[in-house]
């Protein structure tokens, strides 16, 4: 299989170092070769982060260039429109309809943008309030298992090996949350 | 055998441990800190961190002089403070084979400056190791210590923070290899520095670069690959991958030994393919040498690759003239979201603080250079590890305060006042300097990654297996009240970080003493190691006046009326807010 480069986008602290752990371990177990980049250090204290995962038959460069994402997954509405120049003509962007408000804007030094769902709905992003159904199944913290889950119905990788990548992955005592948070993505996903 | 997903960094570990390794040594530092992190959990061999990368490399030093395998880690930055030991153990050698961890950071992820380590390995004339991706750098990691022994030599082991960061598969044996510590053996005619046994070293170290770069020209760690011979291309590290991917027909000499070049390699190289050229990231390092051996080197076709900064398929694509994939354009409106302090930070309201007081700031290596951005911008200079203390007496020499008619400050966390902070503030009081100095103690090294320090007496074992390792440090901590009366100073304070008025009346008091050196210790943890959580406030009666918004915390915002909201996901209750509200609505 060529290279496939899906990206992780979010706000420090959201989860997205861990989505790309469960991303990385699906696709391992399904045989691909992969390679996974993440950013730490002073980035990670509040600001924009992002992990790029690619996987396919032999992975060259760890980076994803503009034009090259098959799929960008936002943890946060702002962060998708701030990732959009990296997705592939035939990319597709899947967003946690969530905004986190930057401190640029709380203390007035920029704005919102007003146009948020208008452009990702231009860049043809499916909407999911992952938030909303991690809490209305009970586990209010798996909100990046949703997301997770959403992604999984757009790649070639096995339910199973998501699950078993799950299983590994998380602290034994939220296996089965994560694993219902994880099925909740897949049919937010298919709604 | 087993395969696994592991970093860079967590390679290296498994390698190191694999080799016989029995210390791990260094000083925390973006990309290079989980190496040790990793290693520490393995057994039957020792890791801790040093105060500062001098004292790292010292003490690896000692321990291969008496006879073990070492291992020090640093980043970048962290190899110019232990430049001193390294530009003469490079001609002592080793006993036990002695591997240098050094990490770059191109593109300034999360440093100061962008510099290519290899140079000093180039300076120093020490071996040095390049790996690509993790398998590489588990194999080369390996190969290290017995290359040290074999030649007498430091090897320098060059990572960029693509390869520390980047996870890739790595099939790995398992197992340790039990090396034997090796027995001192006293020579002073290798080990003592002085000018009559330095010039004979000096000598033993250029008749082991001639060994080391016969090594070089037949090592299968550098490796011809050809391709289409039209386009051939040398390089190394991460920027190997980014070839592969931007130009795959291409040629390439990839080296996996960057210092010494292998002169014979290289021109058999450039003689078997049209076009010879040098692709490297932030850096001249490769593209000087190659040509200072007569190698003719060509340009890329469209246009010169970028001399600063990382590199990326795209980059090297754009300055071959290779087709690129239509892309959206970059959303150039939105709001930035740099780092910031965190929600609950006890650095927060010295920073608003001594933006009140229009205080001119030297500031230092840590979370809070982030003083610097808005809503704060109050630090006003950041150089390098202890230049806080150092240059605010430099600026008191040039009488800026007094020319400004604004107070400067020194401002440094716990871990940059013991790495480098103390010998400052010691040139300060030597010569009766009188200003102020904030030692900012959070109880921890917060930016790397909440790491033990000598201020707080947490063990880099007690760090990766406890849950409080602050409740009950298995090092010693130092007293830093104790320590600075110690050092002469008199007028000094401790201070609660997080009560607004005493840091106001702690930095008033302590700027208009202008008679004498003055230290103010605000001593609160940081929010990441503790996790102790208040209830999170209620906001009543808003009169949208904006002053809590002014602190800068990611967790309250104004909504479309001007009001404050409290966002409940990031607030932890810290009440820094309700102590900002001139109108006591947020309790």
């Amino acid at each position: 299989m060529n290279t496939q480069t899906i990206l992780l986008v979010g706000v420090g602290g959201q989860g997205t170092i861990l989505a790309g752990k469960l991303l990385a371990h699906a696709a391992t177990s399904s045989g691909y070769d992969v390679k996974v980049s993440e950013i730490h250090g002073m980035s990670q204290r509040g600001g924009s982060v992002n992990t790029t995962v690619r996987f396919g038959d032999d992975v060259k460069s760890m980076v994803a260039d503009p034009g090259y994402a098959d799929v960008i997954v936002a943890f946060e509405a702002i962060e998708a429109l701030r990732a959009q120049h990296l997705l592939a003509p035939h990319g597709r962007m899947i967003v946690n309809d969530e905004r986190i408000v930057p401190v640029s804007v709380s203390i007035g030094i920029a704005d919102m943008p007003t146009d948020i769902h208008d452009r990702l709905e231009d860049l043809g992003a499916v909407l999911i309030d992952a938030g909303q159904v991690a809490r209305d199944i009970g586990s209010p913290r798996s909100t990046n298992v949703v997301l997770v889950g959403a992604l999984s119905r757009t790649l070639e990788i096995s339910e199973e090996a998501w699950q078993e990548a799950i299983r590994e992955q998380v602290p034994a005592h939220t296996i089965d949350a994560n694993l219902k948070a994880f099925e909740s993505g897949r049919q937010a996903m298919g709604l | 055998m087993a395969v696994q997903l592991l970093s860079g960094n967590e390679a290296i570990a498994q390698a190191a441990w694999e080799a016989g390794c029995a210390l791990g040594v260094g000083y925390p530092g973006t990309p290079s800190t989980e190496t040790l992190e990793n290693l520490v959990l393995k057994e039957d061999c020792h890791c801790e961190w040093s105060p500062n990368e001098k004292v790292a490399l010292e003490v690896g030093i000692g321990a291969s002089l008496g006879g073990l395998r070492s291992l020090v880690t640093m980043k970048h930055v962290g190899l110019n403070v232990a430049a001193d030991p390294l530009m003469s153990v490079c001609n002592a050698g080793v006993n036990g084979g002695l591997v240098i961890l050094a990490a770059d950071d191109p593109s300034c992820h999360s440093s100061q400056n962008e510099q290519d380590s290899r140079v000093y390995a180039d300076f120093a004339r020490i071996l040095c190791l390049d790996p690509s991706d993790s398998a590489e750098a588990y194999e080369y990691t390996r190969e290290a210590f017995d290359l040290s022994e074999r030649f007498d030599v430091p090897v320098m082991l060059h990572e960029t923070m693509r390869i520390a960061h980047t996870k890739s598969l790595v099939e790995l044996t398992g197992e340790r290899t039990e090396v034997e510590p090796k027995d001192y053996v006293e020579d002073i005619s290798k080990w003592v520095m002085m000018p009559a046994i330095a010039v004979q070293r000096r000598a033993a170290a250029d008749k082991r670069t001639q060994e080391l770069i016969a090594y070089a020209e037949t090592s299968p760690l550098n490796r011809i690959e050809m391709r289409d011979s039209s386009l051939g291309i040398i390089c190394a590290g991460a920027v190997y991958e980014h070839v592969r991917e931007a130009l795959p027909e291409a040629s390439t000499l990839k080296l996996g030994i960057t210092w010494p070049l292998a002169p014979e390699l290289l021109k058999s190289f450039a003689s078997q393919v049209d076009r010879c050229i040098v692709v490297e990231e932030a850096s001249d390092y490769l593209s000087l040498r190659v040509k200072a051996y007569g190698i003719q080197l060509d340009s890329p076709d469209v246009s010169p690759l970028p001399i600063a900064g990382e590199l990326s398929p795209a980059r090297i694509r754009t300055a071959f003239g290779k087709e690129m994939p239509e892309s959206i354009d970059v959303a150039t409106d939105l709001p930035p979201r740099p780092p910031a302090l965190c929600p609950g930070c006890p650095h927060r309201f010295v920073f608003t603080e001594l933006k009140r007081m229009k205080a001119i700031v030297m500031g230092d290596i840590g979370c809070y250079t982030l003083g610097a951005v808005a809503p704060f911008r109050a630090v006003h200079s950041t150089i390098d590890m202890g230049a806080s203390v150092s240059m605010a007496h430099g600026m008191e020499l040039a009488r800026a305060s007094e020319r400004a008619s604004r107070p400067v400050v020194a401002v440094i966390g716990d871990s940059t006042f013991a790495h480098s902070g103390i010998t400052s503030l010691l040139g300060t009081i030597y010569n009766a300097g009188t200003g102020t100095v904030l030692i900012l103690d959070n109880r921890t090294t917060a930016m790397t990654g909440t790491q033990g320090n000598p201020v707080n007496g947490v063990t880099l074992s007690q760090q990766m297996t406890q849950k409080n390792p602050l409740d009950h440090p298995e090092g010693k901590a130092v007293d830093l009240i104790a320590l600075c009366q110690a050092m002469g100073v008199e007028d000094l304070r401790e201070v609660d970080a997080q009560n607004m008025k005493a840091v106001r009346t702690a930095l008033s008091e302590a700027t208009k003493n202008t008679s004498q050196l003055s230290v103010v210790i605000f001593k609160s943890p940081c929010q990441l190691i503790d996790r102790a959580r208040g209830p999170i406030p209620e906001i009543v009666d808003c009169r949208a006046c904006g002053q809590c918004i002014q602190i800068g915390c990611p967790a309250i915002y104004k909504d479309e009326t001007g009001r404050a909201v409290i966002d409940s996901s990031q607030c932890v209750g810290c009440g820094q807010c309700a102590q900002t509200c001139p109108f006591g609505c947020i309790s």
